[in-house]
């Protein structure tokens, strides 16, 4: 409850600030300082202290898997603001603004991470997207950026009115908007009826649309591509695990139970196959480092839905694993490539030369992403395939998957091939020391969770 | 009335909307059949409300009970979320308009390649 309340009510308060504070940098400090309150007043919350004792009737269920994700989202975000925040508050002339808007989609995070109940899923999801649409459109004078966020925003909606239906249909079905449905043999709800198969249906391919699974995935090269570049590095993070956490919530609570009546395994296998072949397919064929992040968040994707297909221990702490390494990971790389000019693989060319710190700290990250050992991306990619391996169902999905992430060192790879050997000019921004200092910083805590995971479990336990 | 006839309509609604959607390409008519959606969704939570309170009342037949309450509650926040989407999504569509003056989707394709 800590975390909801503080980043709505920081929030409000940084709404204040935006027209009672003239100089525009301090925007930018005073949220640091909001993302620091969140993330201890969260890992106390998942201490048991609670600031607030609000009784929610159950609509809300704080579990320390929940909680631990919400703190790497907190701590993301403020790793993010630290190294992107001037770019932040330079896309156009309402600097503060862009961060309250950041903070109001933390809130939704902290509801999906929470969530028991349908209506709080609904809330929680609008809340999250309603300030995207505006961040994707927040370059007004750029068409491109128009155009991503009409396009964001009409894609969003849709499948908001889709993920209703399918709670209309799921209520009707079992007369509770609860994730847990007390199924018993007599009584008035008995068994699993058709309308609640129908309506899970629709929540699925509407969540499918959130997270930039195939075959619904086709909104996300554009929007990324046309978001101003901060923004998308926010939006295939944070905002894309978010998503992930609320569909294994949804999965745990709902599919589990109706298993019997459906093959739900087989759907996502579909799925995760479709999505692996889309992402990493169309990403070889990118000429631009970002649109290729694009597609390479799509392929991720693929990765994250093994949790949801094998929903075991393993899935789960593969998931918290996957969103601390993959959030991290990207949120570096997009942070050099707003730095950058020229955003093709040809504006990296030679960037060893002229920024070998930039260009080594990209390396580990493009590691990361590939899945090479001794990186975190190695350990969470190892967590999806061993949870699959202990369903025992579908082992041959492991294979596809190992299959596909060797494609993807190639359009990786290709990057730090233009970086290390080949020659040109690439032209940069201003790079601060502080700005080299925060980069090494996360690639040492990639290698660290990398090395060393035992770290970010514990906080599942103790 | 039978529960169905109410399913069938909000369907029916729904329905319109994902073709209006699928098939108009102005930017504010395609805004007006989600929102159509929306609002058959709505009828729907309010006939399964009313559905689930005569069933409950049926099967107990003591002190009434208020199951099925929750849908109408949930109708307000969708109505809410609506007006939300609605203030952010025609800002989106004049700001597109200011720069392009259409609001044709078909303009939409410079981010192809």
């Amino acid at each position: 409850m800590n975390a909801i309340i503080f980043s709505a009510g920081w929030g409000i308060i940084m709404m204040f600030c935006s027209f009672l504070v003239r100089n525009k940098s301090s925007f930018r400090h005073i949220a640091v300082v909001g993302l620091l309150v969140l993330l201890v007043v969260n890992i106390l919350d998942s201490n048991g202290v609670a600031v607030f004792h609000i009784d929610s009737k159950n609509m809300l269920a704080y579990t320390r898997f929940g909680l631990l994700f919400n703190s790497i989202a907190i701590a993301s975000t403020l790793i993010y603001v630290l190294l992107s925040g001037k770019d932040i508050a330079r896309i156009g002339s309402y600097a503060a603004e862009y961060f309250i808007l950041i903070f109001f989609v933390l809130c939704g995070v902290a509801i999906l991470s929470s969530y028991n109940n349908l209506l709080m899923l609904f809330l929680g999801i609008e809340i999250l997207s309603i300030p995207l649409y505006i961040l994707t459109g927040s370059d007004k004078r750029n068409l491109k950026s128009n155009e991503a966020s009409l396009k964001y925003f009409l894609m969003g909606s849709f499948s908001t009115a889709l993920m209703v239906m399918g709670i209309a249909l799921m209520y009707g079905g079992t007369g509770t908007f609860s994730l847990d449905v007390v199924r018993t043999e007599t009584g008035l709800y008995k068994g699993v009826s058709f309308l609640e198969i129908i309506g899970l249906l629709f929540l699925m391919v509407s969540m499918c649309f959130k997270v930039s699974a195939a075959p619904f995935h086709f909104w996300t090269p554009d929007v990324y591509d046309g978001a101003p570049g901060v923004i998308t590095s926010f939006m295939a993070t944070i905002v894309k695990v978010a998503g992930f956490i609320a569909f294994l919530k949804l999965c745990y609570g709902r599919m589990t139970t109706t298993s019997t009546a459906i093959d739900w395994q087989l759907l996502f296998a579909v799925i995760i196959i479709a999505t692996l072949l889309f992402g990493n397919i169309t990403a070889i064929f990118q000429q631009s480092v970002k649109r290729m992040l694009a597609y390479s968040s799509i392929a991720q994707a693929g990765f994250m839905l093994f949790a949801l297909f094998s929903l075991n221990d393993f899935a789960s702490k593969g998931l918290l694993m996957y969103s601390a390494a993959y959030s991290l990971a990207t949120i570096g790389l997009f942070a050099v490539l707003v730095k950058m000019k020229d955003v093709t693989f040809e504006g990296y060319n030679g960037l060893a030369k002229t920024q070998p710190v930039l260009a080594a700290t990209n390396a580990i990250f493009l590691f990361s992403l590939a899945g090479i050992p001794l990186t975190a991306g190695f350990l969470a990619k190892y967590y999806m395939l061993a949870s699959v391996v202990e369903t025992g169902n579908y082992i041959w999905l492991v294979v596809v998957a190992v299959l596909f992430a060797a494609i993807s060192t190639y359009y990786y790879f290709r990057v730090i091939q233009a970086m290390y050997f080949k020659t040109g000019e690439p032209q940069t921004e201003n790079i601060t020391g502080s700005f080299k200092f925060g980069l090494i910083a996360l690639a040492a805590i990639i290698i660290i969770i990398g090395v060393l995971p035992q770290y970010l479990f514990n906080w599942l336990y103790f | 009335m039978p529960i169905q006839y109410y399913i069938v309509l909000a369907a029916a609604l729904f329905c319109i909307g994902v073709v209006g959607v699928l098939i108009r390409r102005n930017a504010i008519i395609i805004f007006m059949s989600i929102e159509l959606m929306l609002n058959s969704v709505n009828l729907m939570l309010v006939a399964f409300s009313k559905m689930h309170y005569a069933l409950g009342n049926a099967a107990n037949t003591g002190t009434p009970v208020n199951v099925g309450t929750d849908a109408q509650l949930f109708v307000f926040f969708i109505m809410v979320v609506a007006a939300a989407e609605v203030s952010v999504g025609l800002a989106i569509i004049v700001m597109m308009y200011r720069n392009i003056h259409s609001t044709d989707v078909n303009f939409l394709n410079r981010l192809k390649n």
